[in-house]
């Protein structure tokens, strides 16, 4: 296994997330699985890039790392110049669960203004108000409902606007759409591009839907299973702003087939 | 973002105003509200009645089972001897339910940050636990005398054990993203305690409080049972020995009434602690 011999240094401060010979290994009773195995990556300030791979390639294991929700076993992190650990605390970071994660004791508003009331001292306002980012994501007029009133894409816009309220330069997406019907999966996707759009956050974003890899991303980065490990990096030569009617383009189509292709290898 | 957003349009535009269908809606619903209400109600005055002829019936005598009507008599024409004997029994129930749940509380507190803790103790408050309330009663007499205390020993430790386990369970079971969440917001041991479990064990401490709450006063009747002379339970067992059977069950009925208000205190403050909570299942 390599171990990077100096931490990602000051040209690491340009990018988002830089990745050296990031390895994770977890231990069960079942024996050892390395989940992670010597992934170099680096994400660009203000991309947005898209994780794509078969169940059990580490796409969520590689968000947590970036999160400083699981330490590597082995390499180095670096995320906005610093170590996952500072970035976090830092209020650098934006996350949001398959789960919308939200707090049923409380309303839309106060769900949103979560990240503000926590963290001690680091708790601090974005660019946008809470009331800027619940109209952003569509929910103005809900603020004092509570979650068990509002369908699942609603509470997932609502997971959204939180993620957002502390101005996040970064923000980590965990297969959020997953749980949705089509219908509000494609509406949320052309949404979350306008939001990305609005707020110039890097978004990383983990997805099993090829569609919606290829959709969302500039970049898909596709990984293998067993061990989790990177595949390759396919960049995304569509027009912006998409459309959802893109996905008829014959360039779609071209690489949805390709994504396909390579991940029957993985 | 959202000039195409269906599902997040404002609750009122998904609706038609149809004035006919919606007032034929809410008789209809009005109905089953009095219908839920009602029915018990017949239900009760028509076991009484039934009750009430068969002791004329049958000729059954006042001492064995005594008429709805002699209870009802007894209920009104010593209505103060009852009332003097209820309030040490609802100061012993009331004052055991509060420490005993908090204890429970605080213990259920200790659990959650000490797994040592947890190994060690539990297994204890389940022993504890197992021993039956008529068992328990006079070795706490035997520890602590024959005052209020006992009675209020016995209420608390009967209203613990289910508290304890709720309690536990509820501030224990928080999913893995809300935690995950907390951990990305940076959020202090203190900040997960108060913001996210605390509130996550209410619907479950509410549920073990209203167990808790007639369970007390079982513990503090029961409690009464031994040398007391005074309560509830005192008045049942001198009505017993006595033969007086209208006098016991007018003490029943007067003692389960107050068991009854117990819990609808707690189910109302639930409802209103609870608001987010009751609304779902509405």
């Amino acid at each position: 296994m390599l171990r990077a011999s100096s931490p990602p240094g000051a040209e690491a401060a340009e990018k988002a997330v830089v990745f050296r010979g990031v390895s994770v290994r977890f231990t069960t009773e079942r024996g050892t699985v390395t989940a992670l195995e010597n992934i170099d990556l680096e994400i660009a300030r203000g991309s947005f890039l898209t994780l794509l791979g078969p169940s059990g390639c580490g796409k969520s294991t590689l968000l947590r790392v970036i999160a400083d929700l699981i330490q590597p076993t082995g390499g180095s992190a670096a995320v906005l110049g610093h170590p996952p650990e500072v970035a976090r605390q830092n209020r650098e970071i934006g996350f949001v669960f398959q789960d919308p994660a939200l707090l049923p004791w409380r309303t839309v508003l106060q769900n949103v203004t979560l990240p503000l009331e926590v963290g001690g001292g680091k708790a601090r306002s974005g660019p946008h108000s809470a009331a800027d980012l619940i109209k952003l994501v569509g929910l103005a007029g809900w603020e004092s409902a509570y979650p068990h009133e509002l369908s699942g894409g609603m509470r997932q816009r609502v997971a959204i606007a939180r993620a957002l309220v502390s101005g996040p330069k970064l923000l980590l997406m965990d297969e959020p759409f997953g749980a949705l019907d089509e219908i509000t999966r494609d509406r949320l996707n052309e949404e979350l591009l306008q939001v990305w759009a609005s707020t110039g956050t890097t978004v990383v974003f983990v997805t099993h839907s090829i569609y919606e890899a290829a959709f969302l991303g500039r970049e898909v980065l596709l990984l293998a299973a067993r061990p989790g490990r990177v595949r390759e990096l396919v960049p995304v030569g569509l027009p912006s702003p998409r459309r959802l009617a893109m996905r008829e383009s014959s360039e779609f189509v071209a690489l949805a087939a390709h994504l396909r292709r390579v991940l029957e290898t993985c | 973002m959202s000039d195409h957003a269906v599902d997040a349009r404002s609750a009122g535009s998904a609706f038609e105003d149809d004035a006919a269908a919606q007032a034929n809606y809410l008789a209809i619903k009005q109905r089953l509200v009095w219908r839920r209400r009602l029915l018990p109600l017949v239900a009760i005055v028509g076991m009484l009645l039934v009750w009430w002829q068969a002791v004329e019936l049958f000729g059954i005598r006042p001492f064995i089972a005594p008429s709805p009507v002699a209870v009802a008599h007894v209920l009104v024409a010593r209505i103060d001897t009852l009332m003097i004997n209820l309030v040490p029994t609802a100061i012993e129930a009331v004052l055991g339910f509060l420490l005993g749940n908090m204890a429970a509380i605080a213990i259920a507190t200790a659990f959650v940050y000490s797994r040592t803790m947890e190994e060690a103790f539990f297994p204890v408050a389940v022993m504890v636990n197992t021993i039956p309330v008529v068992a328990k009663a006079p070795i706490l007499v035997l520890l602590l005398g024959n005052g209020m205390s006992p009675k209020i020993a016995i209420a608390a430790l009967v209203c613990f054990f289910p508290t304890l386990v709720n309690m536990t369970r509820g501030l224990r079971d928080v999913s893995k993203e809300q935690l995950e969440l907390m951990r990305i917001l940076s959020a202090s041991p203190r900040e997960v305690f108060f913001k996210l479990r605390t509130y996550n064990a209410l619907p479950y401490l509410f549920s073990a409080l209203k167990i808790a709450a007639s369970t007390a006063v079982i513990g503090a009747i029961v409690g009464e049972w031994i040398g007391s002379t005074t309560g509830i339970g005192a008045l049942i067992i001198s009505s017993t020995y006595n033969y007086d059977s209208p006098m016991l069950y007018a003490t029943v009925v007067v003692g389960s009434t107050f068991s009854a208000l117990f819990f609808s205190v707690i189910s109302l403050l639930e409802r209103r602690v609870l608001k987010w909570h009751f609304s779902i299942s509405a």
